[in-house]
């Protein structure tokens, strides 16, 4: 089957103004694809611009250059009217779902609050209806229909999250980091849960972690960003196997392992500090921390290449 | 009294007085912290982990109190002491970080300025000498170009530039024991290995004691000689981190392996516990696991079990744990 792309970007870029007249460059020329139906994976580490990239894809912030086109249609230029039909299309959930649900609101009117602003149902109790049908399908109980947030566990909370997420059928769901906060036992309901939801609705994800070993069940493919660029974009499996970029190599090698027999075993740390998103690196941004680096890396900027069936944006990623 | 015992709590229960009633979130918990070993506690959010650690230190904000039980520091029990003489242990015999270090650094001071302060509070040097140590100090704990490091304030910090001072200010009286309340959870993987490495130069260069608490058991396993296993308040399974992690016993302990490996492996389906941790207020009768134990029977809901031996120093909390 012909993978189809949902939505795509080129050369996007999102910078926020700082003091003193300076920009904070959080997205720099990102060139993205997902394909309808899968679960694309956005890893690196904190502040390297993955929320920025998730919010700024489904137009929940304006980007400051680049295009984005969603089943074709090009929505980075269109006016927010025209826009609107297709934002229910696009959802977010986010990693502490108790920030973004209202604590005074039951959670019947948290969910049916969508439905109600796009009035997808003919009457209150159609709504309810609707309500409890989303509730099951996050395997939330139907008697919890008029509790409140406070009174959920912190994965009741995600789920209560999903429910209104799914509540208008959208095609992409923007996942910011939804296991975080949450155990491994909690986690791992959720990450099923997901799952089963991408199956039932035919959705598909762009899966926020900064943590790599959560996406590793769900993801079809990963790319890696570092300081605002892409620096790795291949197959998940692939990925984790051979991971090309050396940047990628530190963060699933920092990953600690479960078995405490191999502790012993020296692991490649990552040395230095994360360089300022606000005076990045010239050249390979990675080029600070990178043990490869050369003169060509302090000068010249790696772009994002085709290398059989994945994408690498580093000069020496055949050498080492 | 075994002299190569840093640390023994012997049954020590703390309890939260709330108008809903009495939430004993530690529940006669016993452990050893054996002279220059790392112990790791380990288990779900709200099992007692962070209860257990300001406990042993002291620190319970109201309405939580110490209510029962003894907390030996090579052999002296701090639960009598007064606050003034905890003030005097704490820092210069047993030290704690915490998670979140912003919330214990003060924004407005530069941060060697506070480590100095911590070692003048214990010892009657100079400040010039303080200085020296704290300089000394920060470079032990990885942190390069102290002096100018020593300048800046908390915010101009990386987090985990900030968590090693907070390791810097923890270590500077080298103290018998260190409490390490989930020190990297709110790291990137990349610092949290940098910051795990750190903590086991620092057991095996000063000798120092370590409790690790993690509800991950990745951190657990990268570093711990011995762990304990917590569940709503109590201590469930223990054993040394290889027999645990070869032979987990107690159903919870094997619903947490299971969750960690089968997410690592990426199956299909990811293995999980159901449900949730139980409200501390409305425990089951009998087994404090049983509403979410897959080997759950009749038996285990009326009649609470007791940590027996399973294995060579290794105990579990459950009649049926099995190998
Ligand atoms: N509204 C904003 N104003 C200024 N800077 C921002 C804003 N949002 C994000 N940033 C900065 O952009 C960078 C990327 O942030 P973010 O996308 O949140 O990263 P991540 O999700 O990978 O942790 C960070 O340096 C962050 O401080
Ligand atoms: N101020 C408080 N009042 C009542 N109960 C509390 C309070 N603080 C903590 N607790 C109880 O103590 C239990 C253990 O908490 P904690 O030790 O922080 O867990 P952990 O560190 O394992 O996540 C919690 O489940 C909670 O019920
Ligand atoms: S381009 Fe150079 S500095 Fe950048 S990752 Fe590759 S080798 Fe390292
Ligand atoms: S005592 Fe029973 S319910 Fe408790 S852990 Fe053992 S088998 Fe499970
Ligand atoms: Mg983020
Ligand atoms: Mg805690």
């Amino acid at each position: 089957m012909e993978k189809k792309i949902l939505l795509s970007a080129r050369g996007l870029s999102k910078d926020f103004p700082v003091s003193g007249k300076r920009r904070l460059q959080a997205l720099s020329q990102v060139d993205l694809d997902i394909y309808q139906g899968e679960t694309l994976a956005l890893v690196g580490e904190s502040g390297c611009g993955k929320s920025t990239l998730g919010r700024t894809l489904i137009r929940l912030i304006p980007a400051t250059s680049g295009s984005i086109s969603f089943e074709g249609q090009d929505i980075s230029s269109m006016s927010e009217k025209e826009f609107r039909p297709l934002r229910s299309k696009m959802q977010i959930i986010f990693q502490d779902p108790y920030a973004s649900l209202d604590p005074r609101m039951t959670v019947r009117d948290i969910i049916a609050e969508p439905l109600e602003t796009h009035r997808v149902c003919a009457s209150a109790q159609e709504t309810t209806e609707r309500v409890k049908e989303l509730m099951k399908a996050a395997g939330l109980p139907a008697e919890y229909l008029y509790r409140y947030p406070h009174q959920f566990s912190g994965g009741q909370r995600q789920r209560i999250g999903i429910a209104r997420a799914i509540a208008l059928k959208p095609r992409l769901i923007i996942c910011d980091e939804p296991v975080s906060a949450l155990d491994v036992s909690v986690q791992n309901q959720i990450l099923n849960l997901l799952k089963d939801l991408q199956a039932e609705f035919g959705l598909t994800y762009l899966f926020i972690s900064h943590d790599l070993s959560v996406v590793r069940f769900l993801s079809d493919r990963t790319c890696v960003m570092f300081l605002g660029k892409l620096c790795e974009v291949g197959s998940t499996s692939e990925l984790y196997e051979k991971p090309l970029h050396p940047y990628t190599r530190f963060l699933l090698g920092a990953i600690p392992g479960i078995d405490p027999r191999a502790r012993g075993e020296k692991r490649p740390l990552l040395q230095g500090e994360l360089p300022s998103p606000i005076d990045p690196p010239p050249g390979c941004r990675f080029h600070t921390r990178c043990p490869y680096a050369t003169e060509r890396c302090r000068r010249e900027e790696p772009r994002l290449r085709d290398v059989g069936g994945r994408q690498v944006a580093c000069h020496r990623w055949e050498e080492i | 009294m075994d002299e190569a015992i840093t640390l023994s709590v012997r049954d020590l229960s703390t309890s939260f007085f709330s108008e809903k009633g009495e939430v004993k979130a530690v529940d006669h918990v016993s452990f050893d912290v054996p002279h220059g070993s790392i112990v790791g506690l380990v288990g779900e959010s709200g099992c007692g982990k962070s209860m257990t650690a300001r406990s042993v230190m002291k620190l319970l904000k109201y309405p939580g109190k110490i209510v029962g039980g003894e907390i030996l520091l090579e052999g002296r029990d701090l639960v009598p002491l007064s606050e003034r003489d905890m003030s005097l242990i704490r820092g210069e015999e047993i030290a704690m970080i915490f998670q979140e270090p912003m919330t214990s650094l003060n924004p407005v001071t530069p941060v060697g300025k506070q480590v100095q302060e911590a070692i003048l509070q214990h010892r009657k040097i100079s400040r010039e000498e303080a200085k020296k140590n704290v300089l000394h100090m920060l470079e032990t704990v990885g942190i390069s170009e102290p002096e100018k490091r020593y300048r800046c304030y908390p915010h101009e910090l990386s987090g985990g530039l900030r968590q090693r001072v907070m390791i810097a200010m923890a270590m500077i009286c080298r103290p018998k024991l260190l409490i390490a309340d989930e020190p990297t959870t709110a790291l990137d993987v990349t610092v949290e290995a940098q910051i795990l490495e750190l903590l086991r130069e620092l057991r095996d260069t000063i000798g120092t004691s370590i409790i690790l608490i993690s509800h991950n058991l990745g951190v657990i396993a990268q570093l711990c000689d011995y762990v304990y296993v917590m569940y709503a308040g109590q201590v469930v399974e223990h054993a040394p981190v290889l027999e645990l992690f070869d032979h987990p016993s107690h159903p919870y302990t094997q619903g947490l392996m299971d969750s960690v490996r089968s997410l690592r492996r990426g199956d299909e389906r990811l293995s999980t516990i159901p449900g949730t941790v139980p409200n501390l207020l409305r425990l089951p009768q009998g087994c404090r696991f049983a509403p979410r134990c897959p080997m759950a029977r009749e038996d285990c809901r009326s009649c609470p079990p007791e940590l027996s031996p399973v294995g060579d120093r290794h105990l579990a909390r459950c009649p049926y744990a099995g190998r």
